[in-house]
């Protein structure tokens, strides 16, 4: 022996508040070593001295072997002087240069402090903000970095000597754990009801009632009231899952219509209860992000109950059957709620339901689904709660409509104060909201649906380093944006639809936040191009900054790039709703030749009006009526290319969408009255024909009254957008084939689409690919231009749709048929592309990605042909994960040729 | 045609182009018309197709349009001049239809046409007949009407249903075979305004704006602009008639981008709002008035929609032709 060396050693990564430290000093003593460990601005910083051997075998544990939560990224060393200073310490942190080192995000609940928990031995014994270095909140805590106690919300809670304790002994799971604390220093949890008595409620006021929180709120949803309760990233609303009344009150209150609920089970075993689960979905749910899984039911009940009388809660809500995308029981709001709370927290009533029975879920949380969105309790809270009422629970984000999830206690009690029969919350604030993540697997892959709580702010490796910081702004809906600083992309959280005033401001606000927290000053600026985005205004007022428009589908297909860590060139095949176009038109169903720097516009779907705008999206049976309108036996002739010019007529009318499903859909429709209508031909070349074929359909009979109207609209191309989105055929079909005629919410058209096609289902449909036109002009990008141009022919696929109804096949046969034409089609446009480039990649990106039989069929066909494919691993294939492709791309422009 | 639309394109073609050339304090603030020494002044040129709609023609707009723009200023409309540019071949009945409404809009609201002048241009070289019409009027000293002047509390008041004027024009094109039980909502509101000022005290009337290109949206974000203040809206207190709501939605427009020819938004003092509400309902012209927000401190500068769910909706100023933003 005898030979001794000192090293310092950089740890870069997710090492802060992770329990790291303790781990340094754990392994460097447990080897011998002598030296000391640190925070700095840029990560851990430690000094081992000692035997060689056992320095080496330090760095290497270091590498390869850290705690669970850390995410090392990279680990420097250099030889230093030998000391001979004795002992291994933790010295404080330093550096003043706030914000390089990394922020971990939201953990749930460890299953060592979930031992404490329920060990009544334990000082933390049902305390219900147990956490430790492996748990607890982190990102949606953090006020201020660098990340100590005095940057989080904790910082008001003085820590009593047993906590202080722990918090400085290096052999503690909670050493240097931010926000520990216990029943005698911590956060305190408080159930209220309305003040007053059953006869005299004074609105908007609020009592606290006396004893065990958890058992009473437990009691409220026992019998069906609705809890709001404060998580870890905001407040839900639950319910208990199998009571229908109690689930319909929700939706009432809600004003959600059909949008499908989340559930929360108790255990793993009661999720595996409800839905077939392979391990992979296993683990995704028991994973410490904790996120929503989507899996498929074991039971899928058809149709909503009529609400029976007899709830306390329920009396006097009667929801709508969620048929008619409307929302109802709104007047009746807060009579129900003085109804409803009396008995609530009548601790004396026994569980109504044994867990072993629970086999339903009510049809209200997700009426007609295949599919159930399920997540297991991920806050001490949950825990405690869903072992007082071990069933599953509705859990869905505490808010009305579209609007942002409540996060301040203010907010919610006034918010949620007429949809809440009672609050569960306490005194430790949240400071960023964020909401449950959503993911799903499909063929063996994880597809991220929705990437928030648990995931944010961990970076995504850039392939291209920002050689200056980048600012991405993102899109408009599911919103998102990201910071970018070398290596490193920080995807904020799911912030929403930007047209709410409180979403925007979340988005405004949450760039100066992370701007502070990460100390990174953008000096480039990357959004969409897309001129009425609220994204792209604030991109455009942000002074002193390099502007950089990123083609919409360009940045989906490099967000997916960036998840696969590839820089491309690959073909890219970018399938969504809408994106603004280098045309002008309205992009949606689009074949890439693109690397992270450029694009070539290879191919498209043909193109087609939407008439009406965006009423289009809110009302599918109008693409329906638009393709139909458009079938004609010249089909060249119908793809109308260039530029339109469908606002031509709108010189002394300028309209603005009502955007978003605000407005009742129906309500219009009620309105027609003082409206009549004369219909002539309109002399469209193939308007007749597609008449004559269509005369029967049930989409045209259903909509007779504005069918012709809306077919004008589209011919006279007034206020008709030309759009070649895939998403719209989806809808069209969708009305066509299943009735889907008007939706309440995004995407519903095709999800319900998919949902119905049948699952073994092999046949398809025939879809024409036809060279058409060159590569448009500055859409050229950085890639050649000039390059043949194809147009496949989705309105081959609408007219087999219609053939085959009528030829008497199922709507479910249909669906899959239809589905397979697509997958088909996207094959075929690959293949014509490989011969072309040579290229044998391609990505698939866009929100019609999501689509799990569309992405099986595409990718299984794909790889029958020899192509590699990409797909979503980090960011969601739609518009949540924009920002990531607009900083990759805006990273990548940054390096010289 | 994106600088046509009364967007924000059509601003910045403005601001870039005009302000630049013409640049003087009476200009900068790119009100309906400019007021100095007792004295309001504004000129407007009327393009419309078809010439001839429900309610109306270009004569009528041609004169209610400068009537209006003069009484938005606060100003009691003295004189007009007419300018024609004709199209060799236009129908000269059609030119006496014109001038006939023109005569009659003029005696309605009491404006002499003064002076005029006529051009034919080459078939081709012009759509029919355009009007151009430049109007003075007198401004009592004591009125200073200014988009700038808005402050949290007030009252947003609008004179009637919105969007009457734009849904008739587009469907009288007659493309869509879509027949409305409409007509167009044009009129000389100078009566109306006298009668707000009337009826309200000295500075209590912050300002007058006729929305009309753009529509009511494009009007307020103009208002919360320039007053660096909010305007909060009340979706369900907005009056539109039920025959344009149905014809927006069929269209797929949104009758706040709508533009009104009768129709003018007045922000008044909170304490005024009753009296000034009362005096509106007194005219005919004013009949449907209503009270559709307030104007509040945060955030500045934006227009916010307060949805029937509670929820705030940002009604931003379109850059351009209208086009949907959902993926
Ligand atoms: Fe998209
Ligand atoms: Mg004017
Ligand atoms: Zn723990
Ligand atoms: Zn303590």
């Amino acid at each position: 022996m005898g030979a001794c060396a000192r090293v310092e050693v950089r740890v870069d990564g997710i090492v802060q508040g992770v329990g790291f430290r303790p781990f340094v000093h754990r392994l460097a003593t447990g080897l011998g070593l002598h030296g000391v460990v640190g925070n700095d601005e840029r990560g851990v910083l430690i000094e081992v001295e000692g035997n060689p051997e056992a320095v080496a075998a330090f760095t290497d544990a270091v590498r390869h072997r850290p705690p669970p939560l850390a995410s090392v990224e990279r680990v420097t060393t250099r030889p230093l002087p030998v000391t001979g200073e004795p002992g291994f310490r933790i010295v404080p942190s330093t550096g003043r240069d706030h914000g390089r080192a990394l922020i971990s995000p939201d953990v749930a609940t460890c299953d060592d402090c979930l031992r404490e928990l329920f060990d009544p031995a334990d000082r933390r014994h049902l305390y219900p903000f147990i956490n430790c270095t492996a748990c607890g909140p982190r990102f949606t805590i953090v006020t201020a970095s660098p990340y100590d106690r005095a940057g989080t919300t904790m910082a008001p809670f003085a820590m009593c000597p047993a906590c202080a304790a722990e918090y400085h002994d290096p052999s503690s799971r909670r050493f240097h754990a931010q926000p520990v604390c216990c029943p005698a220093c911590g956060p305190r949890l408080r159930l209220l009801v309305p003040a007053g008595t059953e006869d005299a409620r004074p609105p908007g006021r609020w009592a606290e009632v006396a004893g065990d929180p958890i058992a009473g709120a437990a009691n409220v949803l026992r019998r069906g009231g609705v809890l709001a309760v404060k998580g870890i990233g905001g407040y839900h609303l639950a319910v208990r899952a199998d009571l229908e009344d109690a689930v319909a009150t929700l939706r009432a209150r809600k004003r959600r219509a059909e949008r499908p609920f989340a559930v929360m089970t108790p255990t793993l075993a009661t999720a595996r209860h409800l839905c077939t689960t392979d391990p992979h979905e296993e683990r995704l749910l028991t994973a410490p992000q904790r996120p929503i899984v989507l899996l498929a039911r074991r039971h899928i009940p058809s149709t909503p109950r009529v609400p029976e009388p007899g709830l306390a809660s329920a009396q006097g809500v009667r929801a709508g059957d969620g048929g008619d995308g409307s929302a109802c029981g709104a007047e009746q709001r807060s009579g129900d709620v003085a109804a409803a709370v009396g008995p609530l927290v009548d601790a004396s009533v026994a569980p109504l339901i044994d867990p072993s029975v629970v086999t339903l879920i009510a049809p209200s949380v997700a009426p007609c689904d295949r599919m159930l969105g399920v997540m297991l309790p991920y806050s001490p809270v949950h825990h405690l709660l869903l072992r007082e009422f071990p069933q599953p629970i509705v859990l869905t984000s505490g808010n009305v409509s579209d609007e942002p999830i409540a996060y301040l206690d203010a907010d919610a009690l006034s918010l949620l104060g007429g949809l809440a029969d009672a609050f569960l919350l306490h005194d430790r604030a949240i400071r960023t909201r964020a909401d449950d993540s959503v993911v799903r697997v499909v063929r063996g892959r994880e597809v991220p649906v929705r990437r928030s709580r648990g995931h944010v702010p961990r970076p995504s490796p850039l392939v291209r380093a920002a050689r200056r910081p980048v600012l991405a702004c993102g899109a408009e809906l599911k919103h998102t944006f990201c910071l970018a600083r070398g290596r490193h992309a920080l995807v904020s959280q799911h912030i929403g639809d930007l047209e709410n005033y409180e979403t925007l401001r979340s988005f405004t606000e949450g760039v100066r936040h992370f701007e502070r927290l990460f100390g990174i000053r953008p000096e480039v600026v990357a959004h969409d191009p897309h001129p009425e985005y609220l994204s792209t205004k604030y991109a455009l007022e942000r002074g002193d900054v390099q502007l950089v428009a990123v083609q919409h589908h360009h940045a989906h297909i490099a967000s997916c790039l960036t998840d696969n860590g590839a820089a491309g060139p690959v073909i890219g095949v970018a399938f969504d709703g809408l994106g603004y176009g280098l045309d002008r038109t309205l992009w949606g169903g689009e074949f890439l030749v693109a690397d992270l720097t450029g694009f070539r516009r290879a191919g498209h779907l043909a193109t087609v009006p939407m008439p009406g705008g965006a009423a289009a999206i809110r009302q599918p049976w109008r693409m329906a009526a638009a393709y139909l309108a458009d079938l004609s036996p010249s089909v060249p002739d119908s793809v109308r290319q260039g530029p339109t010019d469908g606002a031509a007529h709108l010189a002394s009318i300028s309209g603005r969408f009502p955007d978003g499903g605000h407005r009742d859909p129906a309500d219009g429709a009620a309105q027609l009255t003082g409206l009549s209508m004369s219909f002539p031909d309109i002399g469209r070349r193939g308007h007749a024909e597609g008449n004559a074929g269509t005369a029967g359909l049930a989409v045209r009979e259903r909509n007779a009254a504005r069918w012709d109207a809306v077919t004008a609209l589209a011919a006279r191309a007034v206020n008709a957008p030309l759009t070649s989105s895939a998403g719209r055929l989806f809808d069209a079909v969708a009305a066509i084939a299943i009735g889907r005629d008007t939706v309440s919410y995004e995407g519903q058209a095709a999800v319900e689409l998919e949902r119905a096609a049948a699952p073994g289902e092999a046949g398809t449909y025939p879809c024409r690919i036809i060279g058409a036109g060159r590569a448009e002009g500055p859409g050229a990008g950085r890639a050649d231009g000039g390059e043949e141009m194809f147009v496949a022919m989705g309105h081959d696929l609408v007219r087999a749709v219609v053939d085959d109804l009528g030829a008497g096949a199922e709507p479910g046969v249909v669906a899959a048929r239809f589905h397979n034409g697509v997958a088909r089609l996207i094959v075929e446009g690959c293949v014509r592309l490989r011969e072309q480039t040579g290229l044998c990649v391609v990505a698939l990106s866009g929100g019609v990605f999501q689509n799990a039989r569309l992405v099986a069929g595409t990718t299984a066909g794909l790889e029958e042909r020899g192509f590699t494919v990409l797909t979503h691993k980090n960011v969601p294939p739609n518009d949540g994960g924009i920002s990531l492709g607009q900083a990759a791309v805006a990273a990548a422009l940054s390096h010289p040729g | 045609l994106a600088h046509g639309a009364g967007g924000k394109a059509t601003r910045t073609l403005i601001e870039a182009v005009f302000l630049e050339a013409f640049s003087n304090p009476l200009l900068a603030p790119l009100a309906d018309g400019a007021v100095a020494d007792g004295l309001a002044f504004t000129t407007d040129a009327y393009v419309v197709t078809p010439l001839f709609f429900p309610g109306g023609d270009i004569g009528d707009l041609a004169v209610n349009g400068t009537v209006n723009d003069l009484a938005m200023c606060g100003a009691r409309p003295s004189y007009l001049s007419a300018a024609f540019v004709l199209e060799e071949g236009f129908p000269v009945e059609d030119l006496r239809r014109v001038t006939a409404s023109m005569a009659r809009a003029a005696r309605d609201a009491g404006v002499p046409i003064v002076t005029g002048d006529t051009k034919v241009v080459q078939r081709g070289k012009a759509d029919g007949c355009y009007i151009t019409t430049a109007g003075v009027g007198t401004v009592d000293p004591a009125v200073r009407l200014r988009a700038s002047a808005a402050r949290p509390g007030d009252a947003v008041i609008v004179s009637g249903p919105i969007g009457e004027h734009g849904v008739t024009v587009m469907l009288a094109r007659g493309e869509l075979d879509i027949e409305a039980d409409l007509t167009s909502d044009t009129a000389p509101l100078a009566g109306l305004v006298a009668c707000l000022l009337d009826s309200c005290g000295q500075g209590q009337v912050r300002c007058l704006r006729d929305p009309t290109r753009g529509g009511v949206a494009t009007v307020l974000n103009e208002i919360a602009g320039a007053s660096e203040a909010a305007v909060v809206l009340d979706e369900d207190a907005v009056p539109v008639r039920p025959a344009v709501r149905g014809a927006c939605e069929l269209l797929g427009i949104d009758p706040l981008y709508v533009a009104c020819e009768g129709r003018m938004i007045a922000v008044v003092d909170s304490g005024a709002a009753p009296a000034a509400l009362d005096a509106l309902r007194a005219h005919p012209l004013g009949a449907g008035a209503a009270v559709i927000g307030r104007i509040a401190q945060d955030p500045p500068g934006l227009v916010l929609l307060r949805t029937a769910f509670g929820g705030t909706r940002i009604v931003d100023v379109l850059v351009g032709d209208p086009l949907p933003r959902i993926c």
